[in-house]
């Protein structure tokens, strides 16, 4: 779509929008509208001008901002919305029925209403637009009734990249879905910082519960900014680069990676930044000849004494030519 | 107020001059557009061209054919911008002495129904519009949530009630996404370049699309494949190069038991599913646990220090590669074939990182 078609859709929705909010301040307008003051001072200055054949002031579209108050008087013909397009029908009943998909939801009964009220017509489309939100239904349940009630919970919990089951207390700020995983918000008593977890990792139905005791989140507890992603890389962290072969390409879908080169022949090289390393022993253990480690080199040559002793667990040797620690 | 007068005042008061050429034009042209909708809103009679020549703001039919051409051409322009954004554009004649065709908008078909919205259905409309982050649903969410907001309905006011504190949010950075949203909701045909997950090459391809899924978190395209001529399901991540409408929008037709969910999810059939039993350390691998049980007691663990589980798996490699990321605490007992993919990729990790042992050697390892 254009810029004067998009403008032109903001505009129609504006003016009945301003009449349902009388009196609105410019910056909370601006604000809703997604744009900056600025240009919704210039949207205003044009409806300014625009109206009824005639002219007149009488056939103008009538408001007016005092300070930063706007008022729309009289809206000419567009005191109503432009009904739904098929783009906002979508987007909003794909979201619904996702939601609505999640076992147990607090709130469900009032999406099915709003979406009937909403959408009822929003055409087919929408059926071929789907958002599954894969859900552990009883973990859930649990988490969220802790979130709900403000209670503290108790979990049994997988530390995925150390292989380590954990116990620890966890006040509940807020439930996520983040890049197809959820996840608890909480302040994590072992830690003493807020933490995330997912819920996957949760030791199933048996892996949490919901405490008796109110929820104490101390001062510090604040919400962490995931706009960026959830894995935001620390000064501490090791940066690591793999080759990898075209059938490993895939890692580049599944880890945080900071960063992707192509390479001829299919291969990609990736950069990646752990806090630890254990996992990655374990990733480039596992795709064996599809993957060369570019740096660290301690990196390769931990997965070196590691696959030897793995191998020696089978009763096998390390191939010939490849014993160059044994000097 | 003389019209123009009342217009060029308002041209200074914002200071147009300042600004660049083609703002001022696609700002006169917006004008035009609200100033034709709203005429065209205003008349229950269709409305001819010439007659909205003379009507609305900011056209100059002129007088002679090469201005009068233009200003057709001018607003065929805009009847297809409106028509873009939706606005419902009725065609036809009031007279039927005159041969010329007249335009109006019916206020019923152009207007958002009255919808009254309970503050907690409001609120969950609220939440399902902001799951979209920042993916091109997003923008259609917001102003869906402005327009029944404008119609009254109280969304954004107030807390979240039921659902505060549960924040779902999806994205959708896979270039593909947006061209293959447009190619599902307009029913047309593509073509891309793809990359299967484990071939080196990309492949053309050419796809009738049935619908767009996010499932664990990824994007997949469904449809059926003209040139392999059955169903396919393509990750979009895995789009090597740009999408292209092929053939005439409204010509794809998707089966009407079409199940996206179902055609992505869907697993190895049974037949292929074989058991294996491995050797687990105790208190080690703690995800691979989760989908295992324990073996029958039919022979001992291979130390004393691991136990015995059975577990299901279908493709070989792939379940190899898991084993192996499990280190020394887990080895495979059966089948043998797992056992020798396992073996296989420790041998090619060890060979793959042989030469910098030396260089690098870490005391005690692991």
């Amino acid at each position: 779509m254009s810029a004067a078609t998009d403008r032109l859709s903001r505009l129609l929705a504006l003016v009945p929008w301003l009449r349902a909010h009388p009196g609105i301040p410019l910056p909370a307008a601006a604000e809703a509208f997604g744009i900056t003051p600025r240009q919704l001072r210039d949207d205003l200055d044009l409806l300014f001008v625009c109206g009824l054949p005639g002219g007149a002031p009488g056939d103008l579209i009538d408001l007016s901002y005092s300070g930063d108050r706007i008022t729309i008087a009289d809206p000419q013909t567009l005191d109503r919305p432009l009904r739904l397009s098929v783009d906002e029908a979508t987007a909003l009943v794909v979201a619904a029925r996702a939601l609505a998909d999640v076992p147990g939801l607090a709130g469900r009964e009032a999406l099915d209403r709003a979406l009937e009220k909403a959408v009822g017509a929003a055409g087919s489309v929408a059926g071929q637009v789907r958002v599954s939100l894969d859900t552990h239904a009883e973990v859930l349940a649990a988490v969220q009734r802790a979130v709900r009630e403000r209670r503290r919970v108790h979990l049994r919990y997988l530390v995925w990249s150390r292989d380590e089951l954990t116990e620890r207390d966890v006040d509940p700020m807020r439930m996520l879905v983040r890049e197809g995983h959820w996840y608890l918000e909480g302040w994590c008593h072992r830690a003493e910082a807020v933490r995330l977890f997912r819920l996957d990792r949760i030791d199933g139905p048996d892996g949490v519960e919901v405490l008796d005791i109110p929820a104490a989140l101390p001062p510090g507890a604040v919400s962490r900014d995931t706009s960026e992603g959830i894995y935001r890389p620390g000064p501490a962290d090791v940066r690591v680069v793999l080759e990898l072969a075209s059938p490993a390409r895939w890692v580049a879908d599944y880890y945080p990676v900071t960063g992707v080169r192509e390479l001829p022949g299919g291969r990609l090289e990736i950069t990646l930044h752990a806090r630890e390393t254990s996992w990655l022993h374990r990733l480039v253990l596992g795709l064996g000849a599809d993957v060369r480690v570019v740096e660290p080199l301690v990196l390769a040559a931990q997965v070196h004494a590691l696959a030897r002793r793995v191998l020696a667990a089978y009763g096998l040797d390390a191939p010939s030519g490849g014993a160059a620690d044994e000097r | 107020m003389d019209r123009v007068a009342g217009r060029r005042w308002g041209r200074c008061r914002l200071g147009v001059a300042a600004r660049l050429a083609c703002d001022i034009v696609s700002r006169r042209r917006v004008e035009r557009l609200l100033n034709l909708t709203m005429c065209l809103m205003a008349t229950s009679r269709f409305i001819t061209v010439s007659q909205l020549g003379e009507l609305v703001e900011g056209y100059e039919p002129g007088v002679t054919e090469e201005e009068q051409e233009a200003f057709r051409r001018m607003f065929e322009r805009d009847k297809a911008y409106l028509r873009e954004i939706g606005i419902p554009l009725e065609t036809g004649t009031d007279s039927a002495f005159s041969d010329e065709v007249g335009y109006r908008i019916r206020r019923g078909d152009y207007a958002l129904p009255d919808i009254a919205l309970a503050p907690d259905e409001a609120a969950a409309l609220a939440l399902a519009g902001a799951l979209w982050s920042t993916t091109a649903l997003a923008g259609p969410a917001a102003s869906a949530l402005r327009k029944l907001a404008a119609g009254g309905a109280a969304v954004g006011d107030g807390g979240l009630g039921a659902l505060d504190g549960f924040e779902p949010r999806v994205d959708a950075t896979d270039p593909a996404f947006e061209p293959c949203l447009a190619a599902v909701q307009a029913g047309r045909a593509i073509r891309f370049p793809y990359r299967k997950m484990v071939e080196t090459g990309v492949t053309e391809r050419h796809v009738e699309p049935w619908g767009v899924l996010s499932w664990r978190g990824r994007w997949y395209l469904a449809g059926h494949d003209v040139v392999r001529g059955a169903p396919r399901v393509f990750r979009l991540s895995r789009f090597a190069g740009p999408v292209r409408p092929v053939g005439l929008g409204g010509a794809v037709r998707v089966p009407p038991d079409v199940d996206l969910h179902a055609m992505v999810s869907t697993q190895a059939p049974p037949d292929q599913v074989r058991t294996a039993t491995l050797a687990v350390r105790h208190g080690t691998g703690h995800a691979l646990r989760r989908h295992a049980r324990p073996a029958p007691a039919t022979r001992p663990a291979p130390a004393a220090d691991m136990d015995l589980v059975e577990m299901e798996f279908a493709d070989t490699e792939r379940f190899a590669r898991w084993i192996v990321g499990s280190g020394p605490d887990v080895i495979v007992l059966e089948p043998p074939e797992l056992r020798t993919a396992v073996v296989a990729r420790l041998r090619a990790a060890a060979a793959g990182t042989a030469g910098v042992c030396e260089a690098a050697a870490v005391p005690g390892g692991r």
